[in-house]
């Protein structure tokens, strides 16, 4: 079983292919795969449909694979952060499918756990119910919502050790996990590898079953909105 | 005087008691954490975390801390932090007591309408949907009328919905309104604002 790869590049090796299906994990540009993107963009890989909450910025994250016209389709929950993405849409070149994101959460989630669909009340009475199944239950209004099943799950964790199980830190965890389970493939780029024995095993929040190539890297981790306060205020 | 954002905020928090879990929206919400004085409540940032804190100092800024605004906070002694669907599960759960959201429109059926303008860029609609589908109480945040002075509290919003039937109360620069059945119900009035004022401004049926 040997999990640890070399690079980014070699982790993605035999998996890409034209049309398939990528669930990404991050939240904005908080872990995002910013080298398993940047391998995909080099591969030349094409009529990419990625499950994603965000797409990026223009020249980070998914909007690196934008701007190379290698995306055919998003389903997200929020994509204001990009201009390229934005000219796409709105000219008819990039499709779009507008999933609230505890939906988006739970369509990985339950894809990952063999569930094929769920039932909710987020989006009842409203466009995102048009042409879904309504059930009622109690009294109340649910739609179906379909889980999903992607591909390749690319993700970014903090730690890993070389079996797989992965550590996140703070709120860079998010969609990291939900996206790993909900892959058939699942590539995980880590800061550091760790032997086995060295992670907790009471404190691994995604086991190494779902975990099948691991490459560690240099992270940029850019933030989107730097927000401070000044020591006097305190 | 109607309130101004501040005093909105601060009118907001109000709807807080101890112990609560709470979700705070973008805008005048974000500013209703700075009046809940001792009460003891966690907040919740839906990108995966209970007890967000102020944001960081100058040159403390943490790339894998941010909240749902995407901005650099802290944590807090309390603070847990999890995934995008254990965090939603939460909200959907019925876990979260409250949120406090801001609008661009809501009406006397308790429809609320902030995610989307038809025409104009469509950035999405996030965790709104789902936050008011799943929480304990939907407060809305807003001015009350538009800045063409027209009213955002109507008797059946125009714009694309983010929920149906979701809010429970409304604070205004004029006031407070709880919806109820048959429309909406004036609980308070902001001081000098006169019930003929709210009356004015609101389009929505108001019952006694």
């Amino acid at each position: 079983m040997k999990k640890v790869y070399a690079n980014a590049t070699e982790a993605l090796d035999g998996i890409l292919r034209d049309g398939m299906l990528i669930a990404a994990g991050g939240f904005g540009l908080c872990g995002i795969p910013e080298l398993l993107l940047q391998a995909i963009k080099e591969s030349g890989v094409k009529d990419l449909t990625f499950a994603s909450n965000n797409a990026g910025v223009d020249d980070f994250g998914i909007g690196i694979l934008l701007q190379t016209r290698q995306v055919k389709k998003m389903i997200s929950s929020y994509v204001g952060e990009n201009a390229e993405f934005m000219r796409q849409y709105l000219s008819g070149e990039l499709e779009l499918e507008f999933t609230p994101q505890g939906t988006l959460a739970e369509r990985m989630r339950a894809g990952g756990a063999g569930i094929p669909g769920f039932y909710t009340k987020t989006g009842v009475g409203t466009v995102i119910a048009e042409g879904k199944e309504h059930k009622e239950f109690n009294g109340e209004t649910y739609i179906l919502e379909e889980g999903i099943f992607a591909d390749l799950a690319i993700v970014k964790a903090w730690k890993a050790d070389d079996t797989g199980n992965l550590v996140f830190r703070k709120t860079a965890r998010n969609f990291n996990v939900p996206a790993a389970t909900c892959g058939k493939i699942c590539v995980a780029e880590v800061e550091e590898i760790v032997p086995r024995g060295s992670l907790d095993p009471d404190c691994i929040h995604l086991p190494g079953i779902y975990v099948h190539r691991v490459i560690q890297g240099q992270h940029e981790k850019r933030i989107e909105q730097r927000t401070t306060r000044k020591k006097e205020e305190a | 005087m109607p309130w101004d954002r501040n005093q909105m905020a601060a009118r907001a928090a109000e709807e807080l008691e101890d112990g609560m879990y709470v979700n705070l929206g973008i805008g005048i919400p974000t500013l209703v954490a700075n009046y809940v004085g001792d009460k003891d409540i966690t907040l919740q940032s839906e990108n995966g975390m209970l007890g967000m804190g102020p944001f960081p100092y100058e040159g403390e800024e943490d790339p894998d801390l941010i909240n749902a605004g995407k901005q650099t906070i802290t944590e807090l002694p309390r603070t847990a932090y999890f995934d995008s669907a254990t965090s939603f599960a939460m909200i959907r759960g019925g876990k979260i007591a409250a949120a406090i959201l801001g609008a661009m429109e809501v009406d006397e059926k308790g429809d609320l309408a902030n995610w989307m303008i038809p025409g104009k860029l469509v950035k999405g609609m996030g965790g709104a949907m789902d936050l008011v589908a799943g929480v304990g109480r939907v407060i809305v945040v807003m001015d009350h009328t538009n800045k063409h002075g027209q009213s955002k509290v109507l008797k059946e919003c125009t714009l694309p919905l983010t929920g149906k039937g979701v809010v429970d109360r409304i604070i205004t620069n004029l006031g407070v309104l709880d919806v109820v059945e048959g429309g909406l119900k004036i609980v308070e009035r902001a001081d000098g604002v006169t019930e003929e004022d709210m009356r004015a401004a609101t389009e929505a049926t108001i019952v006694d």
